[in-house]
This record gives C-alpha cells, structure tokens and sequence, in this order.
C-alpha cells in the first residue's frame, strides 16, 4: 500500500432515532470510528453482514450521508471542508453504483438521458456531443447505440447494472463505490457484470470500494479487503492475509461459513452465537465480544486497540488468532 | 442527409417512444368505461369550439312572444321566461364550461403541484407550514368555501374560476407532496445527487415528472367536480352573471317555473350531468391505464 487516492481518518456516523419527550436523545452507530486507506487504482473491498454500517459508509465517503465528524481526505484534500458549489465540481471524480438496479434508474427518462445526465450538469456541450458520448460510453459497457432511445423498464438486471455503470463512468472518474453491485442479479450474470468491472477498471484506471456481503465475490475480485462488525473495521489486510491467515475471531466465522462444494471433506466451522447486536446501544468493550466463543474478562471491559499482526495486515482484537 | 432522411431516421431512432404510446392506446381501447368517458368529453369540446355557429338563435337575444314554449322542432329544448332559445343556450353554455375547466385545472393543478413538490421533497419546516396551510383549507366544506371567496370577490366569470381553483389546490398539493416524498428517497434521485445535479435542477427535471401522473388523473376525476361547483355557484347566484348562459345559473332561472315548465331547468341538468359523467368515467380509466403494474 504505497499510494493512497482516499485516505479515511475517525469516520463517524451517527443517526439521531426519533426522541421522545422523557427520553434522552439516541443514536444508531451505523459508522464509529473507521479509518481506512484506499490504495490507488485497486480494488478494496468491505465485507460485513446487513446491518454492520458498510452501506452507510460508502454513501458518507460521497457525502451523499453527511458524516458526523471525521476526515476524508482525497488525495491530500479534505473534502469535508469544501462548500456545496465546491462539492457539485468534486463529484466528477467519485461515482457511486447502488445494489438494485431496478430502483437505480429513473423510470420516465430513456437511456440516453440517464447516462448523459451528468454531461448535461457539468459540461457545456451540445446534446449531440453528448449523444455520441453516451454511444461511446455505452459501446464500453457492452451495450450498443440501439438501447439509447429506450426505457429503463425494458432491460434486464444485468443489462440495467451496465446502463449503471455507464452512468457513473461518462464524466471519467477516478474513484467508483460499487454497493453490493450483483447482489441483486442471477449468479450466471454476476459473474459477467464483475468480468466487465475489473475489465473498466483496467480501461479507466480506476479504483473501486467495492462493498458486498459475498465472500465468493470479495476473494474474486479483490486486492485489499475490511471486514466489518457493527460499524467499526475488525480487520483489514491484503486479500491473500484475510483468506489465509484470518486473525480476527469473527473473520475466521466468516470464512467458515463459505459453503464449500465438496461434500466429503469435513470441517469445523464456528457459527457466532446469536444476531448482530443492536447499533442504538454496542455492547461495552470489544464488540463482539458476546458472540466471541474466545471472549475473555478484559473483552468486556476495554475495546481492543488496533495491533498489526503482519505488515499491513491489521486487526482490533484482544487476542488475535494469530 | 437529405431533410426526409434525417426526419426518417429521428423516427426511427424514438420507435420505443412511439410503441410506448402505441402500448397506451391499447389499454386505452381494453378499458370500455375509458372509451365512453372519452368520447362524452370530445363530444363535449367539439360542441363547445364549433356548437356556436350552428346553433338557430342568439343565445342572449329576448323574444318575448315565444316565452316559455315547450319542446319542439322549432325550439328543441323549448324557450326560458325570456323567450330566449334554451338549446342555443345550452351549447353555447358549454364554452363557458370548457374555459372554467381549463383555467380551474391549470391553475389549481400548477399550484398544487409546486406547492407540494415543495414541501414533499424538502420536509421539515416548509413541508409543515405548507400543509398546515393546506389543513387551513380542507377544514372548511369546499362548497362553502368557494362561495366565501366569490362572495367576497363580487359574481363575476373570472372570480368563479378564481373562487374554484383557491378551494381546488389543496387535494393536489397533498397527492404531490405524498410523491414526492416516496420519489425523493429512491436510489435514482440518490445517483442523481452523486452526480452533481443541483437541487433545482433534481426538484424541475427528476422529481416534478413523477409527481404529474397521480395529479392528472386527479384532476381528470374533479373536473365533474369543477362544473358541479360553478354550476352551483352559478345556481346560487354567487357565479357568473345572468345573461351569460351558464348551466347552473340556467337551472336556477328555471327553479320557480319548474312545476309548468320543466325543460328550462332540466336541459341544462342533463348537460352537467352528462359531462360530469364523461369526465369521472375518464378520470377512473385514466388511473388504471397509468398504473405501472398494468404497463410491461
């Protein structure tokens, strides 16, 4: 990890819930506390089950969510500290593709308008350059000039995840957030629309945050991979660290519970105990340590510090696998 | 490229366009009470632009000697205590009626719909003193309100329209900003922000289109409504002003010669409540062939 393009300092994101007149104000801790480099022109993934705050942060890296506080600094500049109109120009460079590509395009505009949106924001050029940068674009993305004239609704979900991507790819960005982008599709076009994302990147010499669930997908796909657990990173490493040598407890249940194809060999898997406590009140000290089948004494009572298990590798736990 | 061949390949290039509405049409002519809603309405513009120079008499021109005739072939639809001619009257009565609706839907439809994309897509302070202003005006029966404000406003065609449409905007605002609030929170809007587009520029070309579909089928459903109201006002003498031949103020000139002379006030009875007819049947085939779920 020698060049950073986004460096994360102390990102915090808590949501205000709703307060009654007799309570005192509380907060869902979608996001405590994460610091993260983001290598340059690489892939780095989050993982982490649904309610663990990896969604919450790849929109507040975009300030699509405001953070609470915390730095996020983009090749040496804190976007926190630039203003709206700052903010309108910034957004060239970062993209962001969502999960469902059914909810993700409007459904009253054609293609070309959807893809040519963002020529329309921020450069002034007539609408027939912009035609013939949609058809370039969608030409890239595997699609052809006939799909310009035509509605969302006609496509299929792969096909829309493309129109998706030429989307955020037509005002050249450097840096794409890519939220669960196949979680949504059958598992034959999966593979199809992650080919054409690392073949993108290539192209456009890009660099992803790529966030998902699928650990099939992550060891697929990745260079750099965090794993995280109710709004804080547990571990952080180069992929091969992560898959081969999980230090941290819930890493290791992670990994355990990938189904493996081969119905004779036996393993041991450690399933955590439980659900995901509730973000509103983390438990005290280590996070997880009431789903830990290693908590100790001191796991409830001081959260661990972050120790580097090999050279960028790290992990926040007491006691580290290995 | 010559014109025919750029014109030829424009065409070409919007064929989705086109089947799209090609695709309306046939929910349209699946839906029977659509088909008849429509044809009453067209019926009823056709008559209104062109109904006023076939009709045998002046509408407004007194004829003493032949007051109060019944139905013939001479007076169709018989005369009024003024002898003047009651189908003459009727059809020209229907521009009058075409100008309340148009006015009344532009303006209370334009007013509810930026008063509620506004408060919807916004929230917080704005959308609450935006709807507690809407509250205000559904708090009162929208007929006495609308009298209140032509009362005040003096009898007069323009204050009708202006009486009908303050009463109107209210259901609108509400139907926009409940759109608007569901729109604001989906993933494209969201693309849209990471991309850069100004709240402006979200509010006019992204969220305000989505908005239109529920407020037009609405107003299609109350422009009965519309007509029901002005005629009543028109009946109550709150409307436009006598010699002009607006249904309602007909049916009310008829009132005291009812018992005898039947067809002053019913005529023009069976004309609102043909139209009225016509514009609910469409308004209800409207909202079914712009459901999405019926839509590919």
């Amino acid at each position: 990890m020698d060049e950073f393009l986004i460096e994360i300092q102390n990102l915090k994101k808590y949501f205000p819930l709703k307060r009654g007149i007799f309570s005192k104000g509380q907060y869902v801790h979608a996001v405590d506390d994460v610091s993260v480099q983001i290598p340059s022109r690489k892939i780095f993934s989050i993982v982490g089950e649904s309610g663990s705050g990896k969604t919450t942060f790849g929109r507040t890296i975009l300030r699509l969510i405001e953070p609470t506080s915390g730095k996020i600094i983009y090749k040496g500049q804190d976007i926190m500290n630039l203003s709206q109109k700052e903010m309108i120009t910034f957004r060239k460079k970062m993209q962001i593709v969502f999960q469902d590509p059914y909810n993700s395009l409007h459904p009253r505009r054609l293609v070309k308008d959807i893809i040519g949106e963002g020529l329309y924001i921020h450069e002034k050029i007539s609408s027939n350059e912009i035609l013939e940068r949609v058809k370039a674009i969608l030409k890239k993305v595997g699609l052809n000039e006939d799909h310009m004239f035509r509605y969302p609704h006609e496509f299929s979900g792969g096909q829309r995840q493309r129109i998706a991507m030429a989307r955020a790819l037509i005002l050249n960005p450097e840096f794409i957030v890519l939220d669960e982008p196949t979680s949504a599709l059958d598992v034959s076009v999966q593979a199809t629309i992650l080919d054409l994302l690392i073949d993108l990147k290539n192209t456009f010499s890009l660099t992803y945050l790529f966030i998902t669930h699928n650990l099939a997908v992550v060891d697929y796909i990745s260079d750099f991979v965090a794993v995280m657990y109710l709004g804080q990173i547990v571990e952080i490493g180069s992929k091969d660290d992560i898959f081969t040598l999980p230090s941290h407890p819930y890493t290791y249940a992670l990994l355990s519970a990938i189904p493996d194809p081969d119905p004779k060999r036996k393993r041991s898997r450690t399933i955590p105990k439980g659900e995901i406590p509730s973000a509103v009140n983390p438990p005290q000290g280590c996070r997880f340590h009431p789903r830990c089948p290693y908590a100790k004494e001191i796991c409830k009572r001081s959260d661990p510090a972050v120790i580097e298990a090999s050279k960028g590798h790290f992990v926040k736990c007491h006691f580290p696998l290995r | 490229m010559t014109l025919t061949e750029k014109i030829s390949d424009f065409m070409e290039k919007r064929r989705p366009i086109l089947e799209d509405w090609k695709h309306t049409f046939f929910l349209w002519r699946r839906t029977k009470l659509a088909i008849i809603g429509t044809v009453i309405v067209i019926v009823f513009v056709l008559v209104a632009i062109i109904g006023p120079f076939f009709i045998p008499y002046d509408p407004l021109s007194q004829n003493m000697a032949e007051r109060l005739q019944p139905p013939s072939l001479k007076h169709f639809f018989g005369t009024d205590q003024f002898g003047r001619d009651i189908f003459s009257r009727v059809v020209s009565g229907s521009m009058i009626e075409v100008e309340i609706i148009i006015i009344v839907s532009i303006i209370s439809g334009g007013i509810g719909l930026i008063l509620g994309v506004i408060a919807g897509y916004f929230g917080g302070a704005i959308d609450e003193i935006l709807m507690r202003a809407t509250d205000m005006f559904l708090a009162f029966p929208s007929l006495i309100l609308a009298m209140a404000f032509a009362a005040m406003l003096g009898p007069s065609l323009i204050n009708t329209i202006i009486a009908i449409s303050l009463v109107g905007w209210t259901v609108f605002a509400r139907l926009a900003r409940a759109e608007a609030m569901k729109v604001k929170n989906q993933p494209y809007i969201e693309a849209i922000r990471a991309l850069g587009a100004s709240r402006t520029r979200i509010i006019s070309i992204h969220v305000t289109p989505m908005c239109v579909s529920p407020v037009l089928v609405q107003l299609t459903l109350r422009m009965g409504t519309v007509i029901l109201t002005a005629a009543s006002l028109g009946f109550l003498g709150l409307g436009v002003r006598p010699p002009l031949p607006e249904w309602g103020a007909m049916v009310s000139d008829g009132r005291s010669f009812l018992l005898d002379q039947w067809w002053i006030s019913t005529f023009p009875g069976i004309a609102i409540a043909i139209v009225v007819l016509g514009f609910n049947l469409l308004g209800d085939g409207l909202r079914d062939i712009m459901d999405p779920r019926l839509r590919r």
